[in-house]
């Protein structure tokens, strides 16, 4: 195997590329692009991924509705999204071409299949000429690559089927790109051969093209050079690429491990949540129960009811299932029991975009209840900060009894970023401090246990699964008397039981950190504030606006509620706010409504995230609008008809 | 009643013990008093600590049963109560879990819930107050209702055909079946012992007399005077008869059909034997349609009872399991198994 490490000289050095891998959806472009991307991690790259799929397992081959891309972008710096546009594009077959040209921009390079490139396969993805023919793709780099051919040639000295041979031609493009960016195959060699070691014939197939793409990029002269992307410097310490999905399932096994309490899993199958539940379904060792239910409103009804028994309860879904959770999740908000819900947001209403990103559930997660349901909501910014979420919704949950709703997206569900491990030794310990004694004497001097007698600080109710004797006591989802937990129908408690739910979850903001801004030489007019996976596209938009010599100012926002206790002063202490959300302006509202800032939102829907050129153009154009504005009220405009004082 | 108590004793208790200070709040003269009455008199009997007892409910007149209870309770919401004790007991198998449904609650909002329950054998005890009406939304027909019944709903009379809340059981997998009636405190407890001491998930449908909106429903059968006639009671191992000198029988016929029999028009070894523990569920099923209604003669005690794998058991033995071949989960090689490099 050594001979396909490098043993040729790259020619070229760059700083960064972003590689796109399009294909059918049966192709396996998601594990070609998966397999570089672990390659490039090994090396030391930083690296984003973007896999971008459609919801159909296996849509009609080579349409427009069946191409599956996988986006990698690798530097040799520190970098925050998975690149705009692509340099690079592999394209399997013409839809896969069609499909991603108008993101191409002219000057990049394209990687075809021309083996695919017949009239069938032209005709189905709408072609009236061949673009590799006819001149079309005059404004970039095309490379023809007979990829389906040599790898059925390869793979039938090894005695495989042209038409089995035929599926191993993803790992010819992995080889491919491998030499072109001088990646070792060493490490998806190992992978292939523990993958396939119980089907040899396909092994051979799949390690057969992976070198014969290799050896083609070597030997076919049909490339100049070979490039190189050196390893970025980062942070010392031990890494891992992780998904958003997978960084949420350990998050949650290390929440299980610093509060002892047994971590119970009751969900249903949705995308793009369903790997958190496979993954936790494999770590059976950790004392994780994972219970996959006949409906999204038993998997929560299910978590509820081991959070009455003790354990920490979780909740994993998407839209849809948060629809059906939310009678469920305003019991948890009125029995006060922990519950963690974790919401993989996707493209809505009803189904959707099932397999593409939206930050649409905001406004869902805050008023999605009948009655007065307040409740904490957190936001992961990063595919790593999952993990860091993760606990601190259980923290919430555990602290102050309450459910708690933690949103992700398919953006960060699926893609990943290099992880510097934490040291687990230094998480902090979550307490659950279960109720041990009663906590009430009747006038006959008996004691028992008043389940809404609350804690004076946190306004937290007494935590007492079932097992201790002396505190037995009944709960419902009728209105309670305060302190005592008996059902009460009269109104003065109910207002009084409905304003000290309202002020727990309130106070709730004396415990989590003052938000952070970004603001380098603190001169700043414009801020702008973002929440949840726009973090990379924000805080790039933001750098490459400074390299023009502006001055910006970036806040992110992993509580939305309540909102971090200094957000008002900070709104308040710039000219203009912009708010870019991947929904029509939902943050924005809640910015509006609670501080009464006029702040500019910057939306998009596409199922895709923002890309860092659309926030820099946001972003000037805001800065701009200030400078006119200052301009203006310089040239001696009356304040009041400017209206700026 | 509330003193600590010593951990590892069972203290003997009485019906007050498990009794909580809550003021019952069923109409007078509803079936539902009996059976408060039935189940906090077995209770004492069965050796168990109420520390360690859960009522769990959904919503409905039957669902305010937790509140009475002396126990841990947990009042939830329509429908659900099978799914969150799914949870409770899937974690907490040192739990009595009871489950008190109705109708509406499990029949219909919560239909789901229940067959899943049942097929997925978790360790809880339903009971079932079947009173074909819906009651605390005051007098709609529920899913057990009969064909052209008249109701505030329906004042032309239902359309539906009633589920057979048995024969739904025992198609949905489940391993512990039986029904009783609110007239009879001594069968109901015997009953509601048989299926608190079954592992998984036991089923007791118990005919429940709505006295405001459904009154009577099951007096032509479980009214003192008819139950000699009317009530079929099966007792395992025994040819299954009934009337008040056992005059009457079930037999199974040569096309597997079963029907009812003058004992004394046949042999008595062809009357049908009662085997709980037969493994296929098809004589319990016909014996769960054997009649029509009720007004004609029903059988009453337990139809099935076999044993299989409990899930949290399954669910413990796999942790086990997991655990004994992998060691426990260490955090730090969790985060390294995908393949991790180092930076310096």
């Amino acid at each position: 195997m050594t001979d396909t490490t490098t043993n040729h000289e790259p020619s070229r050095v760059l700083d960064r590329v972003v590689i796109r891998f399009a294909g059918d959806s049966g192709d396996g472009m998601q594990l070609a692009g998966d397999r570089f991307t672990t390659s490039s991690a090994l090396l030391g790259n930083d690296l984003a991924t973007l896999p971008d799929f459609p919801a159909e397992i296996r849509a009609p081959a080579g349409t427009l509705a069946g191409v599956s891309a996988f986006q990698v972008h690798i530097s040799d710096h520190d970098i925050l999204t998975p690149g705009d546009d692509p340099n690079v594009l592999v394209a399997m077959n013409p839809a896969a071409l069609r499909a991603n040209l108008p993101t191409l921009p002219p000057g990049a390079t394209i990687i075809a299949n021309v083996d695919a490139f017949d009239d069938r396969n032209l005709g189905k993805a709408g072609f009236a000429h061949n673009p590799l023919a006819d001149g079309s793709l005059s404004a970039y780099t095309v490379y023809e690559v007979p990829m389906t051919s040599i790898t059925t040639e390869v793979c039938k000295e090894a005695g495989v089927k042209p038409r089995d041979a035929e599926r191993s031609k993803n790992f010819f493009a992995l080889g491919l790109i491998s030499w072109l960016y001088t990646r070792p195959l060493d490490p998806t060699v190992e992978w292939i051969e523990a993958r396939f070691s119980s089907n040899p014939m396909v092994k051979e197939a799949n390690l057969r093209a992976l070198k014969a793409g290799f050896h083609f990029g070597e030997t076919a002269e049909l490339f100049e050079s070979s490039y190189e992307v050196r390893p970025a410097p980062l942070e010392p310490g031990e890494y891992v690429n992780v998904t958003g999905n997978t960084a949420v399932a350990w998050g949650l096994i290390a929440a299980s491990r610093v509060s002892g309490l047994p971590l119970f899993l009751g969900t249903y199958p949705i995308t793009p949540a369903s790997d958190i539940l496979h993954e936790l379904s494999k770590h059976k060792n950790f004392g994780v129960r994972t219970f996959q239910a006949e409906d999204e409103i038993a998997g929560v009804g299910a978590a509820l009811g081991a959070a009455f028994g003790g354990a920490l309860g979780v909740t994993t879904t998407s839209g849809p299932g948060l629809d059906l959770k939310a009678e469920t999740i305003g019991l948890a908000v009125s029995l006060e029991l922990p519950l963690v819900v974790v919401d993989i947001q996707r493209g809505g209403p009803s189904t959707g975009l099932p397999t593409k990103t939206e930050q649409g559930d905001l406004l869902h997660a805050m008023y999605g209840r009948h009655g007065e349901a307040p409740l904490p909501i957190v936001a992961a910014s990063t595919p790593s900060h999952c993990f860091d979420v993760a606990l601190e919704a259980v923290r919430l949950a555990v602290k102050y009894r309450t459910p708690v709703i933690l949103l992700s997206d398919g953006y960060l569900a699926n893609g990943t970023e290099p992880w510097r491990l934490p040291d687990v030794e230094r998480l902090p310990r979550i307490d659950p401090d279960f109720a041990t004694a009663p906590n009430h004497t009747r006038p006959d001097g008996t004691e028992e246990l008043w389940p809404y007698q609350r804690d004076e600080a946190t306004l937290a109710r007494p935590w007492a699964p079932p097992g201790v004797a002396g505190l037995e006591h009944r709960i419902g989802g009728l209105e309670k008397s305060d302190g005592s937990g008996s059902v009460a129908y009269d109104g003065a408690n109910h207002e009084r039981m409905t304003r000290l739910r309202a002020a727990k979850i309130a106070g709730i903001t004396a415990d989590i950190p003052l938000v952070e801004v970004d603001d380098e030489q603190a001169g700043a007019t414009v801020l702008v504030v973002g929440w949840g996976s726009t973090y990379g596209a924000i805080a790039a938009g933001v750098r490459r606006v400074r390299a023009l010599g502006h001055q910006v100012a970036h806040a992110h926002l992993t509580h939305l509620n309540p909102f971090p206790p200094n957000l008002g002063d900070v709104l308040r202490s710039y000219r203009s706010v912009l708010v870019p959300e991947v929904n029509l302006g939902q943050l924005s509202r809640l910015l509006r409504a609670e501080y009464l800032v006029d702040v500019v939102s910057f939306t998009k829907v596409q199922g895709v995230p923002f890309r860092a050129a659309e926030i820099e153009s946001a972003i000037l154009h805001q800065v701009d609008a200030e400078a006119r504005r200052e301009e203006e009220a310089g040239a001696g405009w009356p304040a009041s008809a400017g209206g700026e004082q | 009643m509330t003193d600590l108590a010593e951990p590892g004793a069972i203290t003997q208790t009485t019906r007050k013990d498990w009794t909580s200070d809550q003021e019952v709040r069923w109409c007078p003269g509803c079936g539902d008093y009996s059976i408060l009455a039935a189940v906090q008199m077995l209770l004492p009997e069965l050796g168990v600590r109420r520390e360690n007892t859960v009522f769990l409910s959904g919503i409905g007149c039957a669902a305010r049963f937790p509140y009475y209870m002396n126990t841990y309770g947990l009042h939830s919401i329509h429908g659900r109560a099978p799914a969150i004790a799914t949870g409770l007991a899937a974690t907490r198998p040192d739990l009595d879990v009871w489950v008190v449904t109705g109708d509406g609650d499990s029949l219909s909002i919560g239909g789901n819930h229940l067959i899943h329950a049942l097929r997925r054998n978790i360790n809880i005890t339903i009971l079932l107050f079947n009173n074909q009406i819906y009651g605390l939304t005051k007098g709609q027909y529920s899913p057990t209702s009969e064909v052209a019944k008249v109701t505030k709903s329906t004042p032309f009379g239902s359309l539906e055909r009633p589920f057979n809340p048995l024969s739904l059981a025992l198609g949905a997998e489940a391993t512990f079946v039986a029904r009783t009636h609110d007239m009879d405190r001594k069968h109901m407890m015997e009953t509601f012992r048989r299926a608190h001491d079954h592992r998984g998930a036991s089923f007791v449908e118990i005919y429940q007399n709505c006295n405001v909106f459904n009154d009577g429903a099951f007096a032509q059968i479980t009214g003192k005077d008819n139950r000699g006639e009317m009530l079929i009671p099966l007792v395992h191992g025994e040819p299954i008869r009934y009337g008040p000198e056992g005059e009457h029988g079930v037999v199974l016929r040569a096309d597997g059909s079963i029907s009812l029999v003058e004992v004394a028009d046949v042999d008595e070894s062809d009357l049908l034997v009662h085997d709980e523990h037969r493994d296929n569920p098809g004589l319990a099923f016909q014996l769960s349609r054997l009649s029509r209604g009720p007004f004609e003669p029903t059988p009453i005690g337990v139809f099935r009872d076999v044993e299989r794998a409990e899930y949290g058991a399954e669910m413990a033995r796999q942790i086990e399991e997991t655990t004994a071949r992998k060691g426990p989960g260490d955090l730090r090689d969790l985060l390294r198994s995908g393949s991790s490099w180092t930076v310096s």
